[in-house]
């Protein structure tokens, strides 16, 4: 059961913020969100989305560990 | 060296007061304060949306890139989040050295970082609504001056 967490305009297309996902991989994670939203599966692969596991940013799939905090980065604006 | 986020507003005064306490062997303190603008009444309120843990440790990250870069004797970064309102200081950074260049250079340094990289989420409120912000051309410009200083 990975947390989910949504920043930025991803929250506001998917209308949540924190959710918990049962997934075993970021892939199968990903899949299981753009299944249930498709909007949010499209702005989770849009340009410059970054992911990161337990704070640390990620590229490609990794494995999800019952307490894996993952959270979608769109783009960062500075402050 | 202290990177903190708040969401309540602060006094830029008080806290330059509290800085520069106790430095006798510093010589230099510089420091900028950013204010939210109200753009002729097209922004009602500003908000901006950080990760709790992450943004202060990526911004963490380049304050010690700025310490050593510049020789710093110490620095601080204060960054609202949440809802801001204009004339209310968003950022406030400060920075001591031994002599004024390091200082201003260094504080120069680390808007430009914040302005353009910092994980932030910006959202500015308008009369017809709201919408997502992201850097300006500019932004990213002002700080590729720097990363093109460090090639040379």
């Amino acid at each position: 059961m990975a947390r989910v967490l949504l920043f930025g305009r991803l929250s506001d297309v998917a209308g949540w913020r924190e959710r918990q996902v049962e997934s075993p991989f970021l892939s199968t994670l990903r899949g299981k969100l753009a299944e249930e939203d498709a909007r949010l599966g499209e702005a989770l692969t849009g340009p410059g989305v970054q992911v990161a596991l337990d704070q640390v940013i990620v590229r490609g799939d990794a494995p999800l560990s019952a307490a894996t905090e993952v959270a979608f980065l769109p783009p960062m604006s500075g402050g | 060296m202290t990177v903190r986020l708040t969401f309540e507003p602060f006094d830029p005064g008080a806290l330059l007061t509290e800085f520069c306490r106790g430095r006798a062997e510093v010589g230099a303190v510089a420091t900028f304060t950013g204010i939210a603008r109200a753009e002729a009444g097209a922004t009602v309120a500003l908000e901006l949306e950080a990760y709790p843990g992450f943004t202060e440790a990526e911004i963490g990250k380049m304050a010690e890139r700025a310490r050593a870069r510049f020789g710093l004797d110490d620095l601080a970064i204060l960054h609202r989040i949440g809802k801001i309102a204009p004339g209310e200081a968003v950022v406030f950074v400060a920075t001591a050295a031994r002599h004024r260049r390091a200082a201003f250079e260094a504080c120069d340094f680390l808007m430009d970082y914040l302005k353009s990289k910092a994980p932030f989420w910006k959202k500015e409120h308008g009369p017809d609504g709201a919408r997502w912000v992201e850097p300006r051309p500019e932004d990213h410009a002002d700080l590729a001056r720097w990363e093109k200083e460090t090639s040379e």
